[in-house]
């Protein structure tokens, strides 16, 4: 194409124009070489959002590589809109985790609420339906002037979509932290099931074939949501709240049904929603993996403005829409289906073999680019880092003495870090599709595939502390912790998605974190043989300079062959006896223990032995399939005291316990990896320490269930009604002051 | 039992009643599309299922109220055909004036999920037959718009024509502990209100969702005998 031949109505570009793109001057340089001429204003708009980190993870792609992402039950690894794991009787389940951190800050309700939609849509998109959602929120201290505006908003907005598309909120987890003060995370994670031979993919093919638009009308809003979620936030930030979208759930609720609807027909070939970047990214990745060309006619797009150019057509991030390249002899069968759910149905352009993404919009060329440089040319950055130093262990010989233990756990369990999360899950409809065995406040939730006596274990963890203690050892933790809460249930952990949450790339130390991250996720996926299938990275997560901590969501799914046989937290009965898994506790550095009684944020993440982690896990399923223990649960944040009283609170059942004195403590609130609280029978504890001879698990005797309250040898006892109390108002008390 | 269940845009709990319903009578409902205009005759009973009809725009179940299907539902109520409406299917049998009152804004202003207890007002209507007499029952809600208000002489009239379904009441088995800190009326409903029929009895609407409460293994099975109430009434 000729210069001339590029739409006549372009502004001349000024250098301001083109840093207010997000593109640098190499960029911009490697912009014109590709092109061979100046940019339109439209196609600078194109290289703008598809350079963006959000789209090209120009900075993590050459460390993205370093995580293991092939496993026996991988159906479909990363790069697709979302990952896919074999569950048996040729299903599989689709899943992906996704942040909508910077819209969210800006605007809590719609930021969650479109976060919720983006990554229904990616599940949904792949031939699955949403069976179940979940999330990973972080605010900055309960203290600071927004985070009552924010959790409010932010859990209003999740329960506003998932409830009114009909998916269960089925879990998820929450922390508060200084460093969010500024930039909160809304991770939002979906899993959908479907058959493994009818799944859809993005890739274009059939030159000529018909290119559709379904889904809503086309709008201003979010335009550069892309680039926005690409740079730091300043203080003008709140400037930006017409970048975010607005969702419409009933909207994607008819787009969901109609979209399945023409899946389980022969029409599709293929299909991708239009997410960050919206038409341009969707239209961009379609053609890219195709190895295709595609021409848009944008008079064609459906619109609810007027007079919209060509750049906010195709830079839009309107909600609920979707592209699609059909077969040309179904598409007034499509379009039917579509009519009768009264969704938006046009054709709005072809696939080509130009290799070149093709925009015209009233009669002029407004972009014609080729498809390499957006996609798989796009830039990649070996970025300069530092790696960094672990912080150092506090004296291991440190005394720490409670005089009141009952005082500590009580401040404790009613604490930001550890009180009952009630009043964000009674917000999302968690029971909806009637397959939810386990709902949220356990270990992992279970939802029943359904029709059948199986289920999916599904969970979300990191503990952001130990990450900004020791990147390594927190980004191996998270994919740990993860794991073991699926082994809690007695489910057969699958595969992982992972939401990676940090600061500016472009500072050496961030990088180095973020580097170091990976090796550490990657080493425990490898051992626990548990690959990532999908994820989504989020950098640039500080304001004025002030980065979050290391954030590495991990969104685990496991399989439980019978869903009778699965595992609770709850105590069951009177009298039956409590056994710990794994050593006693000594690990106090970085514990909640140190946080909230001693206001010490310090000392090392607790180390990680993967290999013990492996054959603890293996156990503790073995023994719940055998039916052994009535009742399961991990030991992570508070340890092992806080364990225990979180079952009792579930099953309404006190506990008589006895642990020696020596570094009391230490055993009560060490955050020690690797190990587990399980309640057993009296009859069935001979088999269980069998059992952990034969597998060589180290295990302890720690008491028997029952009364109203936890008894300590040596201590006053402490009623669970005071500790429900605790527990349950810390979250009320918050959002009503 | 020959049941036809309602599906509007926007219905999201017409799969569970589907379930449901094909469990109780061993044999799947007949699914009725919003833009029908009438509901066949064999019909004995209709289901308006949950969900966020027309998004709750404007105002929920005001739309669906005005579908072409609701006229057809209103015509057969009037011929005493078994209608129940849950959640959102309540929300539009008051709507469309087969039940009086309306159901606001929950009182915490917040969505609200979680299990409730109610207690059976009588057990000799055909929803209820199968209930033991003043049984207390366990069941989810899941709504923002719950809260049953009718002004003082509609309230009396329901009151004494017997016409309350369910009241929301206190777990009788939990540990007062337990139950203090869990308000039993998760809404605000007046009079503790989670369920009305119709003057005839043949229509009730309720707020709590007995087709999730079918199973044991999901936590309750006191929904089903509502189900069953009716398939022996009907047969």
């Amino acid at each position: 194409m000729k210069a001339e031949d590029i739409s006549s109505d372009q502004r001349h570009l000024t250098p301001d124009s083109i840093t207010s793109h997000g593109l640098n001057k190499e960029e911009y340089l490697a912009l014109l070489s590709s092109l061979g001429r100046e940019p339109t204003l439209t196609e600078l708009g194109i290289f703008s959002v598809m350079w963006s980190e959000h789209c090209s993870y120009k900075s993590s792609r050459v460390w993205l590589k370093k995580l293991p992402t092939t496993g026996m039950a991988v159906v479909q690894g990363p790069g697709e809109n979302a990952g896919a794991v074999d569950i048996g009787d040729g299903m599989c389940a689709v899943f992906k985790m996704e942040s909508h951190n910077h819209p969210s800050f800006i605007e809590p309700y719609q930021g969650a609420a479109t976060g919720v939609g983006g990554i229904l849509r990616d599940v949904f998109t792949m031939g699955a339906r949403p069976v179940a959602l979940l999330n990973s929120l972080r605010f900055g201290e309960a203290t600071h002037k927004k985070t009552r505006h924010l959790v409010g908003g932010v859990v209003a907005g999740i329960g506003g979509y998932g409830n009114c598309i009909g998916v269960p909120t089925v879990g998820g987890e929450v922390g508060f932290d200084a460093s969010y003060n500024g930039n909160i995370l809304v991770n939002a994670m979906c899993v959908g099931i479907a058959d493994i031979d009818s799944l859809f993919f993005s890739a274009a093919s059939g030159i000529g074939n018909p290119v559709v638009y379904v889904g809503s009308k086309t709008g201003r809003d979010g335009i550069h949501g892309a680039t926005m979620a690409s740079a730091e936030f300043d203080s003008k930030s709140e400037e930006k709240r017409p970048t975010v979208q607005v969702g419409d759930p009933f909207t994607e609720k008819l787009l969901l049904e109609a979209c399945l609807e023409l899946m389980s027909e022969d029409a599709i070939v293929a299909i991708q929603d239009m997410g960050a970047a919206g038409l341009t990214s969707s239209a961009v990745e379609m053609a890219s993996k195709g190895g295709v060309g595609i021409e848009l006619d944008l008079d064609q797009i459906p619109q609810r403005e007027t007079g919209m150019n060509a750049y906010e057509i195709m830079l839009s991030e309107s909600q609920e829409r979707m592209l699609m390249v059909i077969k040309p002899e179904r598409e007034a069968f499509a379009r039917a289906i579509f009519d009768k759910w009264g969704i938006d149905f046009e054709v709005v352009g072809k696939i080509t073999n130009t290799g070149c993404i093709t925009v015209r919009h009233k009669g002029d060329v407004e972009a014609n680019i080729p498809l390499s440089p957006l996609g798989d040319n796009a830039p990649s950055y070996e970025r300069t880092l530092i790696m960094p130093e672990p912080a150092c262990k506090i004296s291991g010989t440190e005394a720490f003495e409670s005089s009141d233990i009952a005082e500590t756990l009580i401040q404790m369990i009613g604490s930001s870090a550890l009180s009952s999360r009630r009043w964000i899950w009674e917000q999302y409809d968690h029971t909806i599709m009637g397959d939810t065995i386990a709902r949220p406040g356990g270990d992992a939730a279970l939802v029943r595939i359904h029709q059948t006596d199986r289920a999916l274990a599904l969970t979300c963890d990191v503990t952001p502390r130990y990450c900004a203690a020791d990147p390594y050892q927190g980004g191996a933790q998270a994919v740990a912790e993860c794991w073991r809460n699926l082994c809690a249930v007695g489910a057969e952990p699958l595969a992982i998605t992972d939401c990676l949450n940090f600061g500016n790339p472009e500072r050496a130390e961030i990088m180095g974190q973020f580097a170091a991250t990976i090796e550490g996720m990657a080493e425990a996926c490898t051992v626990l043989n548990f690959p990532v299938v999908s994820g989504n990275v989020s950098l640039y997560n500080e304001t004025a300079g002030q980065a979050i901590q290391p954030t590495p969501t991990i969104g685990g799914v496991g399989l439980v062959d019978d869903v009778n046989a699965a595992a609770t937290i709850s105590f069951k009965n009177t009298g039956d006896k409590l056994v710990l898994i794994g050593p006693h506790g000594h690990h106090l550095d970085q514990s909640i223990y140190l946080q909230i009684i001693h206001g010490r944020a310090e000392g090392a993440c607790p180390p990680i032995d993967l290999a013990c982690e492996l054959r603890t896990g293996q156990f503790v399923r073995e023994i719940i399939r055998a039916k052994i223990v009535n009742a399961v649960h991990d030991i992570s944040d508070g340890g092992l005291l806080v364990a225990i009283t979180e079952m009792a609170l579930a099953g309404g059942i006190g506990a008589q316990l006895r642990v020696s004195e020596n570094d009391f403590v230490r055993k009560l609130f060490g955050e020690d990896q690797a190990r587990y609280v399980v309640s057993a029978r009296d009859g069935e504890v001979s088999e269980l320490l069998s059992r952990a001879r034969t597998n060589d698990i180290e295990v302890h005797l720690l008491g028997e269930t029952g009364g109203d309250s936890l008894k300590l040898e040596g201590c006053h006892p402490i009623s669970l009604m005071s500790l429900q109390i605790a527990h349950e108002s810390w979250f009320p008390e918050l959002m009503k002051s | 039992m020959n049941a036809a269940l309602l599906v509007f845009p926007g219905s999201n709990c017409d799969r569970d009643a589907r379930v449901a319903l094909t469990r109780a009578c061993g044999h799947p409902p007949r699914d009725i599309w919003h833009t029908e205009c009438s509901i066949p005759n064999d019909i004995d009973f209709i289901l308006v299922p949950g969900g966020f009809t027309h998004g709750d725009y404007l105002r929920p179940g005001a739309m669906a109220a005005r579908a072409p299907v609701t006229r057809a539902l209103v015509a057969h109520a009037a011929r005493g055909t078994a209608i129940l409406g849950i959640c959102n299917g309540f929300q539009i049998l008051t709507e469309c004036g087969l039940l009086p009152g309306a159901l606001i804004r929950n009182t915490g202003i917040k969505f609200v999920a979680r299990d409730v207890h109610l207690k059976v007002e009588r057990t000799d209507t055909m929803f209820t037959r199968a209930y033991r007499e003043s049984a207390i029952i366990r069941m989810p809600v899941a709504h923002m718009d719950g809260n049953y208000f009718a002004d003082n002489r509609t309230l009396s009239k329901l009151n004494d024509d017997g016409r309350i379904a369910f009241r929301y009441t206190s777990d009788p088995h939990a540990a007062d502990w337990v139950t203090s800190a869990i308000l039993a009326n998760p809404n605000g409903s007046i009079d503790d209100i989670a369920g009305i029929y119709n003057e005839q009895m043949n229509v009730l609407g309720l707020m709590p969702h007995p087709e999730r409460a079918c199973e044991r293994i999901t936590g309750s099975t006191d929904g089903a005998h509502l189900f069953t109430s009716l398939i022996e009434h009907l047969s």
